[in-house]
């Protein structure tokens, strides 16, 4: 029986008049990859802004409905959005690394913390830069800068960031669209093996990829959920004609 | 059609080449009035002489120490006011005003650099001189804290502008990463963004240098005049542009008082050129990289 991680409860939103989510009711599995398939502007990349409540930053985003990480709401009043973030990591559509050291990308969070000894954040730069396949690549030159790596590797790096604060959950926003297959295959590959770390929730364009990867697929639709499932099935055997129509390449 | 833009090239041509002529000139000029003056008076002597009686009539003296200093001084204590004030309004425009009141903040801010120096030295020498006099019960307000808050607040609007400038650029895709790493937004600007912009900030920094060192007008109007060292920000002191400035008019054609004004452009040349040449560079790093 697998343990529902992080789920949203009939979740509105909106920017300004705009009402950009309809009544969504998910959830993110433990030990599981999530998929959110579905046309541009559907609201998929919304949706997964609200995990981590980066909708905040902007200042006509009103939300409805609750969002429960192990069972803690994190909309409520007393919930503090820094730590949520720390618990709720996430990678974006483009590597965005700092224009800092590799060693210091990863130790950053870490050290806004502000609560970890010296050796602790080695080990854990270390550790993290191992869970993300980094390691061999750049051991002996940590401490050169994160610019010189490759878009592959800066998008591992990215993750290998967000997986030193020790994250539940790790949200990915489309983390392959900017880069060649051969990357974003190791990307895939390595999202399979952090699975047995993290619960994973994925925004892909790639229906394929959705279907490589993940275990769940949830696919929207003008903001709304149409169809939330075990992939094999959402994949195979759709309960709504329009999830069928976007797998089978009718639009999108 | 083909003669108009013919012409139009040629004109910007000639535009173009007038303007480096002109530049080219006023150097070329300074160095040939200067430097005529160490063959009478080393260098060692110019720089690092600690008196400057140049009309002194049988022993006059070149030595423009106290007046460098008086200069460095000057500058700096604008740097210690305008380098917090510039730079917190830039981070305050960019990180943390709507944008609606950056619409109002950030030309509010450059307006100080529209106003004329004359029009703050008119300011410093009539009300800001006399407060600080009464405050700190002086025998004159005309000294080296009057002039570094005068050339600081002249200061402002260049690191302000120029840093607000270098903060914009940081991709907000930074800015969002640092966030979602759990940073909150003071740990964001002072973790992320202002290391990210931080050759924009030198940058900044350095032209502000270069033009308080260069202000003459409100140096001439607030910091005293006399060619000491100030022992403390109350007493008064001379830079080197107001000594040009104050003396030119006394001289005679082609005498070495006349020669060592001009030495002294030399040197506020030489330091001008420096510093645009260094801030320069950190500004061609930075589109290196």
């Amino acid at each position: 029986m697998v343990k529902a991680h992080i789920c949203t409860n009939n979740l509105n939103l909106w920017f300004g008049d705009n009402h950009v989510l309809y009544d969504v009711s998910m959830c993110v599995f433990e030990n599981r990859i999530t998929a959110m398939i579905g046309p541009s502007g559907c609201g998929k990349s919304s949706l997964l802004r609200c995990f981590n409540r980066m909708n905040d930053l902007i200042p006509s985003a009103r939300i409805q409905g609750s969002i429960l990480l192990d069972e803690e709401d994190i909309y409520h009043p007393k919930a503090r959005v820094t730590d949520i973030r720390t618990r709720v990591g996430m990678v974006f559509q483009k590597p965005n690394p700092f224009p800092k050291s590799i060693f210091n990308n990863v130790a950053f969070g870490l050290k806004i913390q502000g609560k970890h000894s010296k050796s602790e954040i080695m080990d854990r730069v270390e550790k993290s830069l191992k869970d993300a396949w980094l390691w061999d690549e750049v051991k002996d030159r940590l401490h050169s800068s994160a610019m010189s790596l490759s878009g592959g590797q800066q998008q591992r790096l990215c993750i290998a960031r967000a997986l030193a604060n020790g994250p539940r959950v790790l949200l990915l926003d489309e983390p392959t669209s900017a880069l060649d297959p051969q990357s974003t295959a190791k990307i895939e590959e390595l999202c399979l093996d952090l699975k047995s770390k993290v619960s994973i929730l994925i925004v892909t364009h790639n229906i394929a990829q959705a279907g490589r990867i993940s275990d769940y697929t949830a696919f929207m639709y003008l903001g709304e959920l149409v169809e939330f499932g075990e992939s094999s099935q959402v994949f195979t055997v759709p309960k709504d004609s329009r999830t069928e129509d976007y797998l089978t390449g009718v639009f999108g | 059609m083909q003669i108009m833009e013919k012409s139009f090239k040629t004109l910007s041509y000639i535009a173009a080449l007038f303007s480096i002529a002109a530049v080219f000139g006023i150097i070329l000029s300074i160095f040939l009035e200067g430097l005529p003056l160490f063959k009478v008076v080393s260098i060692q002597e110019f720089i690092w002489g600690n008196a400057w009686y140049p009309t002194h009539g049988e022993a006059p003296q070149f030595g423009i120490r106290n007046l460098l200093i008086g200069s460095v001084y000057a500058t700096l204590g604008a740097l210690v006011i305008a380098v917090p004030l510039g730079l917190g309004s830039a981070i305050f425009i960019s990180e943390i005003a709507t944008p609606r009141l950056r619409e109002i903040a950030k030309p509010a801010v450059e307006l100080l650099a529209a106003i004329p120096s004359v029009v703050y030295g008119l300011f410093g020498m009539a009300i800001l001189a006399p407060f600080i006099r009464e405050l700190f019960d002086l025998s004159t307000g005309l000294n080296l804290l009057s002039t570094s808050i005068i050339l600081g607040l002249m200061v402002v609007p260049i690191i302000a502008s120029m840093s607000e400038d270098a903060l914009s650029t940081v991709p907000k895709h930074m800015r969002e990463a640092s966030l979602a790493l759990g940073a909150t937004q003071w740990e964001t600007i002072t973790g992320v963004v202002l290391p990210a912009a931080r050759s924009g900030i030198v940058g900044s920094v350095l032209q502000g240098f270069g033009r308080a060192i260069g202000e003459t007008m409100v140096v001439l109007m607030v910091a005293g005049g006399s060619a000491q060292i100030p022992g403390s920000i109350f007493e008064s002191l001379r830079p080197l542009t107001s000594t040009i400035a104050a003396e030119m008019g006394e001289t005679v054609m082609g005498d070495l008082h006349y020669r060592s004004l001009f030495a002294i452009a030399i040197v506020l040349f030489l330091i001008t050129f420096v510093t645009n040449l260094v801030a320069e560079l950190v500004f061609l790093k930075r589109r290196l990289k």
